[in-house]
């Protein structure tokens, strides 16, 4: 069990006022803050992480001799390690630092894309699917002259239709895109068994957005099957800059260089070049060193909170927020129902009211929410909705604030006499 | 932040001033112009349209604007902002006083203080009646 006010405390944004005085965080009232989907708030553990980075440690890695140099390079191979345990990779050199989910997804698709993807083959992703597991793939499937497919998603359930995978499948795909955790519709995808329903009928590779996994359950990217998976820093209580994408050592070894130049090679002419070996050759000019750092910070205060603790700290403000929204009958929820089926994030509507007013009046109560299409258009033209609103949890919310969220919906339906 | 959502906003997302189907009841001379304008992002679509004289030669372009309707589908700030502005078109009734109208102007008959965000939903309405003027002069 999760003792939540001893992790607000390493939090110190959670602790700010908002909508006060300006320029006194100090009146106003309590943040509440529910948007973690977006972004995660950083407890002191990480912010101090990077701060002793650049106070005591800071230098360009790889290439010193000098003390600094070494200090930097040790640190910055210690990130790798410790993240990559973190998610169940076998070997550090198969995760790859990248700067977000979004760059790790165009990685594969340049690198690996180009050179496996061809004229008519096929990619097939999901009607459930975050942009930056869906344009990259458009892109690519645009510029070889292949095609992109989508598994369909129930629009009741708001679960992945398993029944027109397997018929999908029959496409022959080269890649199957899937994420595990919708950061819309909160449903969580097999992905073990999605990887299975691939390897029995394709020879196709299956890359997984784990945007929304690794922050909130625990990973292991071995057990899923998969060959590739992308997940971003700043969700997981790390800095924004930095992600990983993991991908299977065999199919790493054989993938061109993404980015190219310094860092990236061996040995350059004017006359040619030879790329070094992994993971260097995925790791083109200054890396964001003081970010890994702060994101090793950022695995390890989640591994002493325990993936399994968030998880179902998680589920069970889920489970408040959809019991307690479906009270409220100017209110929809979207996605699954049980909560069993879902990771700690709810979208809804408020009938009468657009999604934008909603958060809005939340705002006024300080309560941080997301309202739009969150990055899902193709779902929310399929349930004909221009945007929703979306309230989404982390190891550091209470079940106080989904009392203040229900307490901010009334307030919404009073100020919108619906 | 209660400023926000005052009455005013309100009454004219729920009730909205000059909303309907474009005005067909021609004069002579006269022609409807419509056009649509949007906040993809948000989903805010929202049509102008504008009962006009048509222009008579090159540099005889319509003066008047003889009704004006909106019709669509968005937040209060967009809705409301529409409303507004229709209210005040139907007020001013010359075009050279009309196509003068800018962001300021829309901001002060909101009469609220709108973060960047917010400040796309309140000149959407201007955004469709600028583009309705240009359609209005030509030939």
């Amino acid at each position: 069990m999760l003792d939540i006010q001893k992790i607000r405390e390493d939090f110190p944004i959670l602790h700010r006022k908002i909508h006060g005085k300006p320029f006194d965080k100090t009146q106003g009232k309590r943040l509440v803050y529910l948007d973690n989907a977006a972004t995660s708030q950083k407890p002191r553990q990480v912010i101090e992480a990077i701060t002793n980075y650049y106070q005591n440690h800071n230098a360009n890695v790889h290439r010193g001799i000098h003390a600094l140099g070494d200090e930097a390079t040790n640190l910055y191979q210690e990130s790798r390690a410790v993240v990559a345990k973190f998610i169940g990779a076998a070997d550090p050199n198969e995760l790859i630092f990248v700067r977000n989910t979004t760059e790790a997804i165009n990685l594969v698709a340049y690198s690996w894309g180009m050179k496996y993807i061809g004229r008519d083959d096929v990619i097939l992703t999901t009607e459930m699917e975050h942009h930056s597991n869906i344009v990259p793939w458009q892109e690519l499937a645009g510029r070889v002259g292949a095609r992109v497919e989508y598994v369909r998603v129930d629009e009741e359930s708001g679960e992945l239709d398993l029944e027109d995978l397997e018929r999908k499948l029959e496409l022959k795909p080269k890649l199957v895109a899937v994420v595990q955790v919708s950061n819309f519709l909160g449903s969580i995808n097999e992905i073990a068994r999605i990887s299975q329903m691939v390897a029995d009928k394709t020879a196709a590779r299956v890359l997984v957005d784990g945007a929304q996994a690794v922050p909130h359950m625990p990973v292991d990217v071995g057990g899923l099957g998969c060959d590739f998976y992308a997940f971003s820093g700043h969700k997981m209580f790390g800095p924004m800059g930095i992600g990983g994408l993991w991908v299977r050592r065999e199919i790493l070894e054989e993938m061109p260089a993404f980015m190219t130049g310094g860092g990236t090679i061996s040995q350059v002419s004017q006359k040619r070049t030879v790329f070094a070996d992994l993971p260097d050759r995925f790791d083109a000019g200054t890396p964001n060193v003081a970010g890994a750092v702060g994101l090793k910070a950022a695995v390890e205060y989640l591994t002493q909170l325990g993936m399994r603790n968030i998880f179902e700290h998680e589920q069970q403000l889920v489970g408040q927020a959809i019991e307690r929204l479906s009270e409220l009958s100017f209110v929809k929820i979207y996605g699954p129902e049980d909560v069993k089926d879902r990771g700690g994030l709810v979208a809804f509507e408020v009938k009468g009211v657009h999604a934008h007013d909603v958060a809005q009046v939340l705002d006024s109560e300080a309560i941080a929410v997301r309202s739009g299409h969150h990055c899902v258009m193709p779902m929310h033209t399929k349930l004909g909705l221009a945007a929703t609103t979306r309230a989404s949890f982390a190891a550091y919310n209470s079940q106080d604030e989904v009392d203040r969220l229900v307490e901010g919906l009334k307030k919404v339906k009073q100020v919108f006499r619906i | 932040m209660d400023d926000l959502y005052r009455e005013q906003i309100i009454d004219h997302y729920k009730n909205p001033r000059n909303f309907g189907p474009p005005p067909l009841k021609l004069r002579k001379g006269e022609r409807v112009v419509a056009v649509k304008e949007a906040n993809a992002s948000c989903g805010d679509l929202f049509e102008i349209s504008l009962r006009l004289q048509k222009p008579k030669a090159k540099n005889q372009k319509p003066k008047a604007i003889a009704a004006v309707r909106f019709r669509g589908v968005g937040c209060a700030i967009s809705t409301a902002a529409f409303s507004l502005l229709t209210e005040k078109i139907k007020q001013l009734k010359a075009v050279n006083k009309i196509e003068k109208l800018n962001q300021k102007d829309m901001l002060e008959m909101l009469a609220i203080n709108l973060s960047p965000t917010r400040i796309k939903c309140a000149t959407l309405p201007l955004r469709a009646l600028k583009k309705a003027l240009r359609l209005g002069d030509s030939g």
